[in-house]
């Protein structure tokens, strides 16, 4: 066991050496663009900043469907010319319960609900219960829509996040139907949370011949400033998907938002203009009658304007919305986590102030109560930080507050592999063996007992990052990496250096 | 001090009876443990926001402030039923609402907190606004229930990982210590009234982990013992092992310690309860692997592991 081959000592030198060029990056800047430059990301309460996690409203998605989906049906059976007794739309259990007018319709009626068209394929199911059809939606294909309505949320999002100039924001999908924000540098969030919290559906219809009573097919909305409500008639004749670009600028002295629509909207533009000169119209965003002036005149060229008491901010934010598209469906902010700069430079003093003092007291500790293998004990204790670091640096894993009380933490529980060779040692002495044999002894049997308690601490802080969240889970993960260093630098390091050091010198005595 | 070590926490050569003070030891960690489990129930754990759910904002003030001036400060914006404490320092302020009982709307308690800090940042000239959190109704719930699973799991994990390593007696009387070590620390926060949240779930997986680990050593030593000494009475066995391994128990619990210390004093507010609670759990996990583990395992095992006694 004394002898080291030359290329195995390299080997183990070498990984340090690599570990502490790992760790540069986060120390000095690059010299060079081409080099691969990884570093540790502070996490927002290191660097100040919000976490926003946002909940997509999934019943609206699913209200949607079934309402056209209700739609459908009726045309179905209309231009099928059959009849229907009712046709009944229920939230709870996603589905259309559909009445037959009479026993002899059913089979055909049966036929136009099985050729109705699916968004996707097995969307629907159709079963017969006391004498109704039941079409529903499948689970799996709600979860599809679900599923779809947040990736498309999530590109919107960043669309709307991106025009704010915010800086290296990050946006992702937390679990089926969660999206997660996090916005360093912006422990304000008012503004982003309200640029969210509007779905931004635009759509322009007619309003109703009689504006002050919904008739069929119409719907009373709200006007601006608790102005009362309007009816507004339900068919949407432009839509605000039809948009291309939207701009604040100014009009007669008051802020505006400017439209530019693209070749369908500006087709339907034109005609709904040209056919209903001297009505009023209404632009409607987010179920809300943004303003209904009259129509002067066909208005051809696909622009707009829309007025109505706009500032600066609430043009440039509304042109910015209408930019980045409608929403599939509300988002909810549920979980607002925001930290300013002066808290995140104070946890960041905090953190290396407590790091640096607990490794010195360890270190110390180490050296007073095992001497000499206590100093090569706390060699790999320098060496095990390093690699910590450089594997954090080398994913670009992100560090928190919780996340450097875990590396501390490691460090202190590290020691515990050389106690356990130092203790195995010293009695392998006591009883009486030459240096060489207690040192075999000593490494053998301690290495069982190092992996056992391991493995529990291991076992462990691999559940609470599985159930973990946010700032606890990088404290499991610090924790995580330092356990597998640990084993590193204690069973191949430490061991590496104490074997060295007795092949060198060929001592009498072991100093335990 | 590079030929010989300069200290020592015991002799090599002294031997403690621990097991005569079995009868105490578990008698004193079972009063312990019930009176944790009563005051679990009542007045029960100081939820943090993770779990309760609510809004917290922190402010930072250019001068000293005074908590009942920034509550009449609150009121005025028709903010009521919110607690104002100072904390570090005259300066700094923390402010919580809890959230509305049956209040299942999510709105309401992220436009609070937007309120909130409309009101302080108008009323109170330079004030830093240090952290404003809201957490809803549904995301507290689910913390909470994954905090509970994370515990659960962890703890099953270990039992399963003992139950393989070792005999029967040893994983069941290391999970009765466990069990009786974490009700312990449940009870310590409740006292202490630190604010139960996530980070505090971690610092008790993290001794859970720590415990575990120092109960394996000292079994692993039972169990070589076992064959090594095959006439040797259990109790005898037992006390030969904890003073074979005492200077290694005592020693990682102090590196540990160590390492925790340096957080409980400057960690700030994010770490003070968590490394307090670190620090009472390492002396509980540290005695517990003495004066229960050990004990419950001649209580357990004195007919299967040895017949004579």
């Amino acid at each position: 066991m004394l002898y080291y081959s030359r290329l195995r000592m390299l080997g183990v030198v070498g990984i340090c050496l690599i570990s502490a060029l790992l760790c540069l990056p986060n120390f000095i800047k690059s010299p060079s663009q081409s080099l691969p430059w990884h570093q540790v990301h502070l996490g927002l309460d290191l660097r100040g900043g919000s976490y926003l996690l946002l909940q997509l409203d999934t019943k609206t998605l699913q209200h949607d469907r079934l309402q056209s989906l209700e739609g459908e049906i009726r045309q179905g059976l209309l231009s099928a010319h059959l009849g229907y007794g009712a046709i009944q739309r229920d939230d709870a259990t996603t589905s259309v319960l559909v009445t037959p007018r009479a026993e002899s319709e059913k089979d055909n009626d049966r036929k136009v609900l099985e050729d109705l068209t699916p968004s996707t394929p097995g969307e629907l199911a159709i079963s017969e219960k006391d004498g109704h059809f039941v079409v529903s939606l499948t689970k799996e294909s709600i979860r599809n829509r679900a599923r779809e309505a947040v990736s498309r949320s999530i590109e919107i999002v960043r669309r709307r996040i991106d025009s704010t100039g915010a800086i290296d924001p990050s946006i992702a999908r937390e679990g089926e139907d969660r999206i997660v924000l996090e916005l360093p540098g912006i422990s304000d969030p008012q503004r982003i949370k309200s640029l969210l919290g509007t779905t931004a559906r635009m759509t322009f219809h007619l309003v109703a011949p009689d504006p002050t009573h919904a008739g069929p097919g119409a719907t009373m909305l709200p006007l601006p400033e608790g102005r009362g409500e309007i009816a507004v008639e339900d068919r949407i004749d432009v839509d605000g998907a039809n948009l291309a670009d939207a701009a604040a600028t100014m009009s007669d002295n008051q802020w505006v938002v400017e439209l530019k629509f693209d070749n369908k909207g500006a087709d339907d533009f034109a005609r709904i203009t040209t056919q209903n000169v001297g009505k009023p119209f209404a632009i409607v965003l987010d179920g809300r009658v943004l303003t209904s002036p009259v129509i002067n005149g066909p208005i051809t060229a696909g622009r707009g304007i829309i007025t109505g008491n706009f500032t600066a901010r609430s043009a440039s934010d509304l042109a910015l919305l209408l930019r980045a598209g409608a929403l599939p469906a509300p988002l909810t902010v549920v979980e607002q986590r925001s930290i300013g700069p002066s808290l995140g430079v104070a946890s960041i003093h905090a953190g290396v102030i407590s790091l640096t003092v607990g490794f010195v007291l360890v270190v110390l500790f180490m050296l007073l109560f095992y001497g000499r293998f206590g100093l090569y004990a706390d060699i790999a204790l320098f060496a095990n930080l390093i690699m910590i670091l450089a594997i954090l640096s080398l994913f670009e894993a992100t560090l928190t507050l919780p996340g450097m009380a875990g590396i501390l933490l490691t460090l202190g529980m590290a020691v515990d592999a050389n106690i356990l060779i130092n203790e195995r040692i010293r009695e392998e002495v006591r009883q009486g063996r030459k240096p060489l044999q207690a040192l075999q002894a000593g490494f053998q049997r301690a290495t069982g007992t190092i992996i056992d308690s391991n493995a529990t601490a291991f076992l462990a802080h691999v559940m609470l990052f599985v159930f973990g969240t946010g700032a606890v889970r990088n404290f499991a993960l610090t924790i995580t990496i330092g356990i597998a260093t640990t084993l590193f630098t204690t069973l191949v390091l430490s061991r590496m250096l104490i074997v060295r050091w007795y092949a060198h010198k060929r001592p009498q005595e072991l100093p335990v | 001090m590079f030929s010989r070590p300069l200290l020592r926490f015991v002799r090599d050569d002294r031997q403690i009876h621990f097991m005569r003070g079995r009868h105490a030891g578990l008698i004193i960690s079972a009063l312990l443990s019930i009176a944790s489990v009563i005051l679990f129930f009542t007045p029960g754990l100081n939820l943090g926001l993770d779990f309760r759910g609510g809004v917290i904002v922190e402010t930072h003030s250019p001068t000293a402030e005074d908590p009942a001036h920034m509550r009449a400060i609150l009121k005025a914006g028709h903010i009521n039923a919110a607690s104002v404490q100072s904390f570090g320092s005259p300066q700094d302020m923390r402010i919580a609402i809890n959230l509305p009982r049956g209040g299942e709307d999510e709105h309401v308690t992220q436009q609070l907190v937007d309120h909130v800090r409309t009101v302080i940042v108008q009323a109170v000239p330079g004030v830093q606004i240090q952290r404003a959190d809201a957490v809803g109704g549904s995301v507290s719930s689910e913390l909470f229930r994954d905090g509970v699973l994370a515990l659960l799991f962890s703890l099953g994990m270990i039992l399963i990982y003992i139950w393989f390593r070792f005999e029967r007696e040893f994983a069941l009387s290391a999970v009765i210590t466990l069990v009786l070590d974490l009700t312990k620390t449940i009870g310590f926060l409740v006292v202490t009234r630190f604010e139960f949240d996530l980070v505090m779930v971690a610092a008790l997986l993290t001794i859970l982990g720590y415990s575990t680990n120092d109960k394996v050593v000292v079994y692993d030593r039972v169990r070589e013992n076992l064959r090594k000494y095959r006439t040797m009475p259990l109790k005898e066995l037992l006390d030969l092992s904890i003073n074979e391994t005492l200077n290694r128990t005592l020693g990682t619990s102090m590196t540990v310690f160590l390492a925790a210390l340096p957080l409980a004093l400057f960690g700030g507010s994010t770490l003070t309860g968590f490394a307090t609670v670190m620090l009472f759990g390492i002396v509980v996990g540290t005695s517990s692997s003495i004066f229960i583990a050990a004990p419950l395992l001649l209580l357990m095992g004195q007919k299967r592991l040895r017949k004579e006694g």
